[in-house]
């Protein structure tokens, strides 16, 4: 299946001073996918999405939205894309109803456009009851549906989230998620940022893992599980000073990829789980060495953010500010 | 250009509906000037002021030029506080991803802000009045001093504004603002005519754009237009520079924030 290209972001680079916060991206976005751009705080994926919708210039390479250059053409750009930020950028002060006015007149809209679009909005991400109370009296989830209609009153052909249920209770992030798949349903492209891995997994169509401003991989979450390779075998051993000894032995068995050390224990990558287990139990039998504890899985999203980046994603300390 | 008007009036209109929602606070911009310069210092100060030195009837018909002039100095300098807490808390950015022109954003918050302090100096001049200060010059003398209080305002406007979009945090735009504030009124001719300073303090408040702004209220206000107009005539020429500095500034620094 070819498919239409909506962003074309190539050799993107933005230094602040002389830290590159983003380094030689190159990424397409197809028309109609959900794309996620995931990392931890600090990996460069707020600044690339702030490129992507014109609020910061790159300071080299270029990014492409339906052909026109972020930079250049930006007001072509502005008309063409939805924007939902973090959830405090909403004005306490104002109505749910107030917000959708105010956007309606910033993206030129008719009074009668208005008037049918914004009574449609509140309907569907199910805000109507709340409409003409003070955002200030909203719940996170309240407000993050707000931001979305926000995002979606110009009826953009693609939509920015950043980082769409960061704090948000498990129901509304699933609401939330529902909301997002029905926008890829209508045809808009998805765009976001993430640093929930089973949020990328579950709802990007294909990802990129950023980190240090690079890209690390990039696939959808199958392909990125599978390019991994094997399926992933834990021993946690009793005695640690035996840990030496059990790799030793394990690497000579049929059906291992890789094996490696850690403290306490090993962590196997297998081709064929049915062959290499019995011999690993075998394997640590014959050494008399003590097993506590084996865990066997399919490789996960986090198994390949810690295969590309060296690190869990949970490594670092949670920080508001991503630039 | 039809786009253009519907963007300002817009983010016009959020202001006001803002402010309309604050009604204590409202209500407290609003009273704070008057209640505090000009009924209690007024008053507090009647006999204490030598009426040689003031050159006027009371010390209060003194005072209103710079009641009028210090609110105008507030109100510019708080002028860019809710821009401050839109670049904080992202909704500048929301409207920024909007095609609109960039300049809306800081025209809608000129409007606005003009529109506010005219308010209040009518209001200051009102209570004024109640107290026995008639502007000698009548109405379009009270135009006049709206004219020039808006220039002022201008300037002031954009100086906060500029902080705003420069500032780290908010702290120091605050410690910034309680700086510049006091010092700007008592160096100028706001309470005490120059010639009654001492020496060192008389010579600085003469570069204080606030005491060319006084100074030619203050005539409006006691004297007539004979004495006043070469007063406004200065103070013009005085604001078109300080204006002109001030947007410069103010433009650098948006750009610089907004790109």
């Amino acid at each position: 299946m070819s498919r239409a290209v909506a962003i074309e972001v190539s050799h993107l680079g933005k230094a602040y001073d002389k830290i590159r916060a983003v380094d030689d991206l190159s990424f397409q976005v197809y028309t109609g996918e959900i794309f996620g751009l995931l990392g931890p705080n600090g990996a460069g994926k707020s600044t690339t999405l702030r490129i992507l919708i014109t609020l910061l210039h790159p300071t080299s390479g270029s990014a492409k939205i339906f052909g026109l250059d972020s930079v250049k053409d930006a007001d072509r750009v502005r008309q063409t894309i939805g924007y939902v930020p973090q959830e405090r950028a909403i004005d306490r002060f104002l109505t749910g109803r107030e917000h959708l006015e105010l956007l309606a007149d910033l993206y030129h809209l008719s009074a009668e456009e208005a008037s049918t679009r914004i009574p449609q909005l509140l309907k569907l991400v199910e805000l109507e009851a709340h409409a003409d109370r003070p955002a200030k009296t909203y719940s996170g989830g309240m407000k993050r549906k707000l931001d979305i209609a926000c995002g979606l009153l110009p009826d953009p052909k693609i939509l920015f989230l950043d980082e769409p249920t960061l704090g948000l209770d498990v129901q509304s992030r699933l609401r939330i998620w529902d909301h997002v798949r029905a926008m890829r349903e209508r045809g808009i492209t998805v765009v976001m940022t993430t640093n929930y891995l089973d949020e990328a997994d579950q709802l990007c169509d294909r990802i990129a893992i950023i980190d240090g401003g690079r890209i690390k991989a990039l696939g959808s979450p199958t392909e990125l599980k599978v390019g991994l390779g094997g399926d992933l075998v834990s021993l946690t051993v009793r005695e640690q000073d035996r840990v030496e000894a059990l790799a030793a032995a394990v690497k000579t068995l049929p059906a291992i990829r890789a094996v490696m050390t850690k403290p306490n224990g090993l962590d196997i990558r297998v081709d064929s789980p049915e062959k290499a287990l019995p011999a690993i139990l075998e394997a640590a039998n014959r050494l008399t060495c003590q097993l506590e504890f084996i865990d066997y899985h399919r490789p996960r999203l986090d198994d390949v953010f810690i295969a590309h980046t060296g690190r869990s994603i949970k490594d670092d300390q949670p920080n508001e500010d991503d630039q | 250009m039809k786009e253009y008007w519907q963007e300002i009036r817009a983010l016009t209109m959020r202001w006001v509906r803002r402010l309309s929602r604050e009604k204590f606070s409202m209500l407290f911009t609003l009273v704070q000037p008057m209640l505090f310069w000009l009924i209690f210092f007024g008053n507090l100060f009647q006999r204490a002021a030598d009426m040689q030195v003031t050159q006027a009837s009371s010390y209060i018909s003194f005072l209103t030029a710079g009641v009028v002039v210090m609110t105008v100095l507030n109100n510019g300098l708080a002028g860019g506080v809710d821009l401050l807490f839109d670049k904080e808390n992202g909704f500048l950015e929301r409207l920024m991803s909007t095609p609109i022109h960039r300049s809306s954003v800081i025209l809608s918050r000129f409007i606005f802000v003009m529109t506010i302090t005219s308010l209040q100096v009518l209001v200051i001049l009102g209570v004024a009045w109640l107290f026995g200060v008639q502007p000698v010059t009548g109405l379009l003398g009270v135009a006049t001093i709206l004219f020039i209080g808006m220039m002022f305002g201008v300037g002031l406007t954009a100086i906060s504004m500029a902080m705003a979009f420069s500032v780290k945090s908010h702290g120091d735009f605050f410690s910034v603002l309680g700086f510049l504030s006091l010092p700007m009124i008592f160096l100028s001719s706001a309470l005490v005519p120059l010639a009654a300073m001492p020496g060192w303090m008389g010579f600085l408040a003469q570069f204080n754009p606030m005491t060319w702004a006084i100074d030619a209220v203050r005539p409006l206000i006691l004297q007539g237009w004979t004495e006043a107009l070469p007063h406004v005539g200065m103070v013009i020429m005085v604001m078109v520079v300080f204006d002109a500095l001030c947007l410069y500034g103010g433009a650098r620094a948006f750009r610089r924030a907004i790109g």
